[in-house]
């Protein structure tokens, strides 16, 4: 089970933070998530979206354990 | 330090508490940024920050900061949550030998903040809200250090 927390626009758009949800790889997560709620998962597919797992930002796919945190973080706005 | 609060702060306590005890330190500069009302466009400006990841990201250029101007310290504190018009919302203090340095870090360091800083920020005002990206001289103040 991987936590997935959503920030900014991402959240608003899903009209939830955080979640837990089964699936072995961010991959499989984001497949997830679209079957789900095909708006989130287009915008998680969105120019400068980026996933961070365990607080590191990854490319590409990655393999998810249990407990992992998997953010998706729409473009920074700076403060 | 980096810091993120959900708490109004007190910038010059803030100064007096970076300044004291340091006897190597020639200069400390130091930057208050406020929230503006935008002829009242802004009631209210809600800055989300992810909590671990955005001390980290923003450590990773203090780091740079430290080196590249060779400071002695420095401070970063960022508010977070709801913020009204006229309060601070970003602290940075910079303590350098001598005066050029603790300048020109702080300027890299509110350059880095405005543009690429792990926040995401909405405004709250009487026509609704909105998310905020980083301006096109935001982008273009940061490059003056590439």
């Amino acid at each position: 089970m991987a936590r997935v927390l959503l920030f900014g626009s991402l959240r608003d758009l899903a009209g939830w933070r955080e979640r837990d949800v089964e699936a072995a790889s961010v991959s499989v997560l984001r497949a997830q998530l679209a079957g789900e709620d095909e708006a989130l998962g287009a915008a998680l597919e969105g120019p400068g979206v980026q996933v961070a797992v365990d607080q590191a930002l990854v490319r590409g796919d990655l393999a998810l354990s249990a407990g992992s945190e998997v953010a998706f973080l729409p473009p920074m706005s700076g403060g | 330090m980096i810091r993120l609060t959900d708490q109004p702060f007190e910038p010059g306590a803030l100064l007096s508490e970076f300044a004291r005890g340091r006897e190597e330190t020639g200069a400390v500069a130091t930057f208050t940024g406020l929230a503006r009302a935008e002829q009242g466009a802004t009631a209210i400006l809600e800055l989300e920050a992810y909590p671990g990841f955005t001390e980290s990201e923003i450590g990773k250029i203090a780091d740079q900061a430290r080196e590249r101007f060779g400071l002695h310290d420095l401070l970063i504190l960022h508010r977070v949550g709801k913020i009204g018009p006229g309060e601070p919302i970003v602290f940075v203090a910079t303590a350098a030998g001598h005066r050029r340095a603790a300048f020109e870090a702080c300027d890299f360091l509110m350059d880095y903040l405005k543009s690429r800083a792990p926040f995401w920020k909405k405004e709250h005002g009487p026509g609704g809200q909105r998310w905020i990206e980083p301006t096109a001289q935001d982008h273009i103040d940061r490059e003056r250090w590439d």
